[in-house]
């Protein structure tokens, strides 16, 4: 992993998305290689803010600092927003981690079919180089985008809805990979639903329901009172979605 | 009966060296199109083209040059301003092809009825093998070789854009220039195809066999050389077709494709019709 994860500070930080604001005045910090899950109710901005994380939205006020990018960033995407019928093979998928050494135009390099045929070992899959992911189920596939993940070699991981949908061996494996990188020193930050499993294993929490309602300690952040107000936040939101005064976007980071 | 007329007829080799051009280079953006589930698209460019196809044609007559330029600059406005147009609007984008192409299409006819007659709407909608003219050929073969070439550089980025634009977006992948890029050449090649095919019938060439490859095989290289293998019969078989039989070029070629496909689908090795039956008799008794 090269270079080491910074502090990433997140500093009145508001978010559009399709033109409404969906993460409003956060501000924090994600300390270098903590392992964070974002948690909240459905349409409280946890994909939103990890998509600007990625540099794939624009803050409409506030910023971001600390973020190496892009090639320091590796981002899972949600399986649901990649076309599993493409015609291409696991060992293809694999190799686009190595996009930040090769770019749209250079060769891979032989060892760089090594390190996708170990990556995909390390996942569960060996020998499944030369499959077609449209053949594979979902736990599958989600172990090739993690073996992906892996040849990025990012200082910062982040993960949409990582373990969305899948059996409990898969959900083990995958654990593993992420206790991996966090026991290497990379900053982990997940979007993740299941709070038993943010609980057992994830040290920090932001929750989120549009503003940010708590970020530290998991234990500290989910109690029953604070999740409690972020679901009647998100039920209240849903009526007024854009009522939030923005400044003027001069001020944008 | 096979090699005789492109021996005999100067204007029929011609058309044949432009169909065979095409048939190299568009079917393989047709594969993409068709993976990125945008297989209409390129029949909304290609109504799109016509305004700027008949602005030039008002100008310059029947000019390749003048009409290819009229034509780009009324596609890519089209393509680029379905996008914006439906981004600032909140709209939906296919609503927003719709739209345009209807209006486009209705613009173009109108300007080329206003000055030309019955036979240069023909030639412009329809396109003739005997309007390849030299000129014509060299756009073909121009066109030809700038998108294989941009194809071959472009071929990553492309296939990151088709499978996974978020991950793509997070590396730096530029998508949106590749796109655009892709776009332009998409353009380009129906331009280059409309002399011998026309607007309408540009699209067949490009969208019937890139259809049909999906049933020849698994990987978007083998699916872009089965496209081209189709084009390259369908444009022989058309022409002879249109020679022996008296039928206008470009629907001889776009049919010659036609059957192309409806080979490919029933008898196609992956998910093709009878290989489907087949197996699944072969379990029946087995099983």
């Amino acid at each position: 992993m090269n270079p080491a994860p910074s502090e990433i500070r997140l500093s009145d930080l508001t978010i559009c998305h399709d033109r409404r604001p969906a993460v409003h005045h956060l501000s924090g910090r994600f300390a270098p290689g903590s392992l964070t899950a974002v948690v909240g109710p459905n349409g409280a901005g946890k994909t939103t803010l990890l998509r600007a994380l990625a540099g794939l939205h624009r803050p409409q006020t506030g910023r971001i600092e600390g973020l190496p990018r892009p090639a320091g960033i590796a981002l899972l995407p949600q399986q649901a927003a990649i076309d599993r019928g493409f015609p291409v093979t696991c060992r293809d998928v694999v190799l686009l981690g190595l996009w930040a050494e090769t770019g749209p135009f250079r060769a891979v390099p032989r060892e760089g079919q090594a390190r996708a045929a170990a990556a995909l070992e390390a996942v569960g899959l060996g020998g499944f180089g030369a499959r077609p992911i449209g053949s594979l189920s979902a736990g599958q596939f989600q172990r090739v985008l993690f073996a992906r993940l892996l040849l990025q070699d990012a200082p910062v991981i982040l993960l949409d809805e990582p373990f969305n949908a899948l059996d409990a061996g898969t959900v083990a494996d995958l654990l593993g990979v992420v206790r991996r990188w966090h026991g290497e020193g990379r900053t982990v930050i997940a979007v993740l639903h299941d709070l038993d499993l943010v609980r057992r294993e994830f040290p920090d929490t932001l929750l989120l329901a549009r503003e940010g309602l708590g970020w530290g300690p998991t234990e500290a952040v989910l109690t029953a009172p604070n999740r409690l107000r972020a679901r009647m936040m998100a039920e209240a939101w849903a009526e007024d979605a854009a009522s939030c005064d923005l400044p003027p976007r001069a001020s944008a980071a | 009966m096979l090699l005789d007329p492109f021996i005999e007829f100067g204007f029929l080799r011609r058309a044949l060296v432009g169909c065979l051009a095409l048939s190299v280079a568009a079917p393989p953006l047709g594969v993409f199109l068709v993976l990125r589930r945008m297989s209409l698209t390129a029949d909304v460019l290609a109504h799109g083209i016509l305004p700027g196809v008949a602005v030039a044609f008002l100008i310059a007559g029947l000019s390749v040059p003048a009409l290819a330029i009229g034509g780009l600059v009324a596609g890519l406005v089209v393509a680029v301003g379905a996008g914006a147009l439906s981004r600032a609007t909140g709209g939906r984008e296919d609503a927003s092809f719709a739209a345009l192409y209807l209006v486009a299409l209705a613009l173009g006819v109108a300007l080329v009825s206003w000055r030309g007659g019955g036979l240069e709407l023909n030639q412009i909608l329809f396109g003739s093998a005997l309007g390849v003219d030299d000129a014509a050929l060299l756009l073909m073969a121009g066109t030809a070789t700038l998108t294989l070439g941009v194809l071959a550089f472009a071929w990553r980025p492309l296939v990151l854009e088709c499978l996974d634009p978020a991950f793509g977006a997070s590396v730096g992948a530029r998508g949106a220039w590749w796109h655009l890029s892709f776009m332009a050449l998409l353009v380009l090649n129906l331009i280059a195809a409309f002399q011998a095919l026309g607007t309408l019938m540009a699209v067949g060439l490009m969208m019937l066999p890139a259809i049909a490859a999906r049933h020849w095989s698994r990987g978007v290289g083998g699916m872009a050389a089965a496209a081209v293998v189709l084009a390259v019969a369908a444009s022989v078989a058309g022409l002879l077709v249109s020679y022996h039989l008296d039928v206008p070029s470009g629907p001889a070629v776009v049919l010659a494709a036609g059957a192309g496909w409806a080979v490919s689908v029933l008898a196609g090795p992956v998910e093709g019709l009878l290989p489907r039956l087949l197996a699944a008799q072969r379990r029946h008794l087995t099983g």
